[in-house]
């Protein structure tokens, strides 16, 4: 090892992390940058899974990209191709690639491009769509497919064209500074840095050359969608954690991610290798009508910003949505972020909390600490039906399971060479 | 929040539209927005409700119509409804009772929070983050874990109280050893109460803040002493629990003979207690030795034996009760600390550095209590008593003096010094002009027939004498004491009060002043001694006097309840919530503990 011990080598890794500079460059159809999507391929969250394991509404979402690819005419169709193993999966995050929930993108779906121009990494998310009934949670009626296309043809060139005037592309740090101060955690609030990202991209929207309807459309659509910069993040967060695992040695989280079966996770000193467990279900509130007996299991990328070291990791940012964990006011979101300080190495100083006493966020799991402690990250999420095309039905958290830190904890003693 | 929400119903318009159709009643509370989180909420308030059968809880959009409508919850009065309306449909009997709770929760919706006094931690690094000048922990996990966790708080150099017991005494002499060498200090294993700088540890009473120092290896033996001495009066400076195998073989008293040293050294202690079982033999020995080079009285309780005849410094005790008593006697008139009343005193330090001046001259106006104070310097001087006293010398010994000025001597021809007090002022004069005088000593008594204001003439006097040594480079300290009450026509305190205000230390009797008197020309011949003290000593003690300087600032690890009284008592606490490592998986554990010594 280059390192003298493992916290000198995390401290690399963390070091990567606080000096990343992610620039929004471009809104591109996915196979124009994942050569993979080029054929009948589809991509999903979390680590590797096949058509089988699935949960419902990741299998519709499936049918929904099968439909708007044009790959088949109708539903039953669909269904038939994708038991039939007609079409390849590929975990997203193969392909420098993350999505929400089902995480399901196509080749003609929209991405947005982030560039970590410390290293140079780019990383691809999908584009948020609403809220609603919306592909990711496993809708796929006329409505879903008709705002795909919609997203395909009006709204990723229209945020193309904005974003080609930027020079360099819009400095998404400081977007996230300032967000994280407007009460922002970035997976389940994502108000303050979508208000700033219209902000941002309208004056350059206006001069896209995009048509007065269209351009109407793109500014309502953006305006309407309080989680339009989750999937920036994501992107962001991305390359980011890429560029952290190049350091290849240490105990740092670099990925968390589900597919609604498996956790996944990787570690910085473990290469590409995922260590899985199952899934837990979330836990927190629901819409009307609907209960924990309704949701799906723990599915989607999104955990990437609490790998980054936002999102449930930095509760104590977030008041407005503190009482997705519990009862107890403001004071259950420092006692969660706390709480989650215990298994990290370091304060992101880049991200300082005002309503932490300007602690920065969280940075750096150390895997370590994970299993000494017992304490798993906390990921704020949303909570899907658990039959596909019911869409979102609630919001809350879950925990990551120990047991993917416990395996990855063995698979690190046996690089390092310690025998128990 | 939106402004609206909080303005209440009062200042709204209020539509409460009902309508019942197949018991749906519709709810409408036109411009309340209301974000999701709370709507939902609201929802799982309601619907808990009982009678409730169905309920829906929206802001009135047309998405949220559409979804009424697939759920079956849909009415017409929905219909009017505008996307900033609060819209509640419920399957109910009683819709009152539902929208009685509906303003409830929303008139009360800041959130009851809990918010402790102290912060909790899961890890030895956030507590460090949490708590950084900690001077303590205080361990009351399983014994299995105790001393892995003790060697953690070591090396972070905390003092250590260890409440928990099974703890092995190889483990225990581990702790001890380390912990000496560090300067810091292992109460226990299996120590089950302290007092520190007034806080109580662990199982521990609240006794008032006193001058008697406790040493116990016996939890329930501290507990009686100290609370017998808060009883009657006296306060507790320390009480520092040993754990009840300190005394053997193995251990050889380490943490009593540091515990002792500690309470010699501090300041607030003027009495020191020890309490213990009957110890093997050699240990006893090197115990009462240890007694001995202590600055301090010693009342000792050495439970089940005769208690011996007092010897040097050292008084022994039969039973606990005794143990206080002597020890409250002791307190009440017991050697009055240099340190205590004079630390950092500037008069002090330019009297050291003037080596002529040793000596102490006490002018009395009340002939028994001149008598006292030659006593009580005889005892400190080691001098044999002198029976005879001619015109009032009640002692001379070297240019120290004490003098009776009512001996029938000074009151031929002019009246005695209680009434009159020319005569001494003139000697006090002259004795403050002495380049050998270091501490003048008065007495001050008034009561019906003694002079109006004695401290009044006096005051002045005192003020400018110590001006104008000043003036010479000296300095002179002046000690006094009032006989007399509050109901006195002088007043007490009145008295009191002027001697202070001209730079005049008052104490509460005559022999505490005296004794002061002892201490300070004691405390200028230390020099020499000091240094030579310095050289045998063996044990750094820093760390564990620190700790009892000031109230202790703990790291709980383990019984959350006592965080809470060292909080409730002013001491400074984080709450380490402690879990075995790994949740007790040994092998994860054992690969944790190498991958860190990587």
């Amino acid at each position: 090892m280059q390192f003298k011990t493992i916290d000198e080598a995390n401290q690399a890794v963390i070091q990567h992390i606080t000096e990343s500079e992610p620039f929004f460059l471009d809104v591109v159809p996915a196979k124009s940058v994942i050569s993979e999507l080029n054929g009948k391929a589809l991509l999903h969250s979390g680590p590797p899974t096949v058509w089988e394991k699935m949960p419902h509404p990741m299998q519709g979402s499936c049918i929904g990209a099968t439909l708007f690819e044009g790959w088949a005419e109708t539903e039953e169709e669909a269904q038939k191709m994708l038991e039939n193993g007609e079409v390849t999966f590929l975990s997203a995050h193969s392909v420098n690639a993350v999505g929400p929930m089902g995480g399901i993108t196509s080749g003609n779906m929209p991405v947005v491009v982030v560039e970590n121009k410390a290293s140079g990494k780019h990383a691809y998310c999908n584009l948020n769509e609403g809220i609603g009934a919306v592909l990711r949670f496993g809708a796929y009626n006329d409505e879903v497919i008709n705002r795909l296309n919609w997203m395909k043809d009006v709204l990723g060139p229209a945020l193309s064209k904005a974003l080609a005037q930027i020079e360099g592309g819009m400095n998404v740090n400081v977007i996230v500074a300032k967000a994280i101060t407007m009460g922002d955690e970035f997976h389940q609030r994502n108000i303050a840095a979508s208000s700033l990202f219209l902000r941002e991209i309208v004056p350059y929207l206006i001069t896209s050359g995009t048509p007065e309807k269209e351009l109407q459309e793109v500014t309502k659509f953006l305006a309407d969608n309080d989680q339009f910069f989750l999937n920036i993040m994501m992107a962001t967060a991305k390359s980011v954690m890429d560029t952290a695992a190049t350091v290849t040695e240490g105990s740092i989280v670099t990925v968390l991610a589900r597919n609604g079966d498996q956790f996944g996770i990787k570690v910085s000193g473990l290469g590409d290798q995922w260590f899985t467990a199952p899934v837990n279900t979330p836990d927190g509130l629901y819409f009307s009508g609907y209960s924990s007996e309704d949701a799906t299991p723990d599915m989607g990328d999104s955990a990437i910003t609490e790998a980054y070291g936002v999102g449930g990791m930095a509760m104590v940012a977030a008041p407005g949505v503190v009482r997705f964990v519990g009862t107890g006011g403001f004071n259950d979101a420092v006692n969660t972020s706390d709480e989650m300080r215990e298994i990290c190495i370091a304060n992101n100083n880049n991200l300082q909390i005002p309503t932490w006493d300007f602690q920065g966020a969280c940075l750096g799991i150390d895997i370590r600490k994970v299993v000494e402690t017992g304490i798993t990250p906390v990921i704020n999420t949303g909570i899907a039906h658990k039959v596909a095309g019911n869409g979102q039905i609630g919001a809350g958290t879950v925990r990551v399971p120990l047991g993917c830190f416990e395996k990855a904890l063995e698979a690190l003693a046996e690089k390092y060479g310690v025998e128990v | 929040m939106d402004m609206r929400s909080e303005t209440g119903f009062e200042d709204v318009t209020i539509n409460i539209g009902l309508g019942v159709r197949n018991m749906l009643h519709t709810v409408i509370k036109k411009n309340l927005y209301q974000d999701s989180v709370s709507l939902m909420l609201l929802t799982n308030h309601l619907s808990a409700m009982d009678g409730v059968e169905r309920i829906s809880v929206m802001m009135g959009t047309p998405s949220n119509k559409d979804i009424m409508k697939g759920s079956g919850l849909f009415t017409d009065e929905l219909e009017a409804a505008s996307p900033n309306d609060l819209c509640v449909v419920a399957e109910t009997e009683d819709v009152d009772l539902v929208i009685e709770e509906l303003e409830d929760f929303l008139n009360n919706q800041s959130a009851a929070s809990e918010a402790t006094a102290y912060s909790t931690v899961r890890t030895w690094e956030m507590a460090g983050n949490k708590l950084p000048n900690a001077d303590l922990a205080l361990i009351s996990i399983a014994g299995e874990h105790a001393a892995a966790e003790a060697n953690k708080a070591l090396d972070r150099d905390l003092n250590v109280f260890l409440f928990s017991d099974n703890v092995s005494i190889e483990d225990e002499l581990q702790l001890k050893q380390r912990a000496a060498e560090k300067g810091l200090m292992v109460m226990g294993p299996d120590c089950g109460t302290g007092i520190l700088s007034g806080v109580p540890i662990a199982f521990a009473n609240v006794i008032e803040k006193g001058n008697i120092g406790v040493v116990g290896a016996s939890g329930t033996g501290i507990q009686e002493v100290t609370t017998i001495i808060g009883r009657n009066g006296g306060g507790v400076s320390h009480a520092i629990g040993t754990g009840g195998r300190d005394l053997a073989l193995e251990i050889g008293a380490l943490t009593t003979i540091q515990g002792l040293r500690v309470l010699d050294a501090d300041p607030e202690t003027d009495v020191i207690v020890y309490i213990s079982k009957p110890p093997a033999p050699e240990v006893r020995k090197k115990v009462v030795e240890v007694f001995k080079t202590l600055s301090k009285p010693v009342v000792s309780i050495f439970m089940g034996d005769k208690p011996k005849e007092q010897h040097d410094n050292v008084h022994y005790a039969w039973t606990l009760e005794d143990t206080a008593l002597k020890a409250l006697e002791l307190a009440q008139t017991s050697n009055v600390s240099v340190d205590g009343i004079l630390a950092d005193n500037e008069d002090l330090k330019k009297i050291k550095a003037n080596k002529d001046q040793r000596f102490i001259k006490g002018y009395y106006c009340g002939g028994t209590l001149a008598l006292e104070a030659a006593m009580i310097l005889e005892d400190a001087f080691d001098l044999d008593p002198d029976a005879a006293h001619p015109e009032g010398m009640m002692l001379q010994h070297g240019e120290h003096e004490v003098i009776d000025l009512g001996d029938d001597a000074y009151t031929q021809g002019r009246a005695h010094p209680m009434i009159d007090p020319t005569f001494r002022v003139e000697k006090v004069k002259e004795a403050i002009a002495n380049p050998k005088t270091a501490v003048l000593l008065l007495d001050n008594v008034i009561g019906y027939g003694a002079h109006d204001d004695m401290a009044g003439v006096f005051a002045p006097v005192v003020e400018k004498g110590k001006k104008e040594a000043a003036e010479q480079g000296r300095a002179i300290i002046a000690i006094a004491s009032v006989t007399g009450t509050a109901q006195d026509p002088q007043v007490y305190q009145d008295q009191v009060d002027k001697l202070e205000a001209a730079g005049v230390i008052v104490t509460e009797s005559n022999a505490q002043a005296t004794k002061l008197a002892a201490a300070i020309i004691a405390s200028l011949e230390e020099e020499t001694v000091e240094a030579e003290v310095e050289k045998t000593v063996v044990a750094d003690l820093t760390k564990a006097s620190e700790l009892i300087s000031d109230k202790p600032r703990v790291v709980n690890v383990g019984l959350s309840g006592f965080a809470d009284t060292v909080q409730e008592n002013g001491g400074q606490v984080v709450q380490y919530q402690w879990a075995p490592i790994a949740g007790g998986d040994k092998r994860l554990a054992a690969i944790l503990e190498k991958l860190s010594k990587l």
